[in-house]
């Protein structure tokens, strides 16, 4: 009778708290795999989503609010929000446009819009390699 | 910025992104996220053709 024999392969986390990683990712883009130890990833991530956020504000997107009651807009608040510093400055210094008034401005939120959600994807992948669920810390 | 313009653009980015957090080796970064813009920009292409024909 053959006996299989079951190996536990030891998974390495982080010393920092993976609730931090994914909260200090989610803030600021990288953040949280500068804080995992990859700073490689960190950059690549900081400069693809800043830029694709900000490529979305100078093609004149709009910056979305939670507080005019359609339900659209409040989908694109949610996916700006994805990336809440970003979101934060673009308000505060009055980026993008309060309307969308051709195509290109158009591609523009969703620029930014699809630049918070990816955030949201490195944020919660930092965190993964945080508490061992993904390989390669 | 042309709309294909804004579609490389747009592939570009969101391929590295899908890259580093959907694969766990550099290599297979590098490949995937090469994978996911050659798929971004064949599909468009293939959609907007569709479109033109459909529309002729």
């Amino acid at each position: 009778m053959a006996v299989t024999q079951t190996t536990s392969v030891p998974v390495r986390q982080s010393a920092v708290s993976p609730t931090l990683v994914l909260l200090a990712g989610w803030l600021v883009p990288g953040l949280g795999h500068v804080l995992v130890k990859k700073p490689i990833r960190a950059a690549l991530l900081f400069v693809s989503i800043v830029s694709m956020f900000f490529l979305g504000m100078m093609m004149h997107g709009k910056i979305y609010s939670a507080t005019n009651g359609d339900v659209l807009d409040l989908l694109g608040f949610v996916g700006q929000m994805g990336s809440p510093l970003l979101y934060v400055i673009a308000h505060a210094t009055s980026l993008g446009g309060q309307a969308l008034t051709d195509t290109v401005s158009d591609y523009g939120s969703k620029f930014a819009v699809v630049a918070g959600l990816l955030n949201v994807m490195a944020a919660v992948d930092a965190q993964s390699l945080a508490n061992g669920r993904k390989e390669g810390l | 910025m042309s709309h294909f313009a804004a579609l490389v653009v747009y592939a570009f980015f969101a391929s590295i992104v899908f890259g580093i957090t959907q694969r766990t080796e550099p290599k297979n970064m590098i490949r995937f996220g090469a994978l996911c813009f050659g798929g971004f920009v064949v599909a468009a292409i293939v959609v907007s053709w569709g479109m033109f024909l459909l529309k002729h």
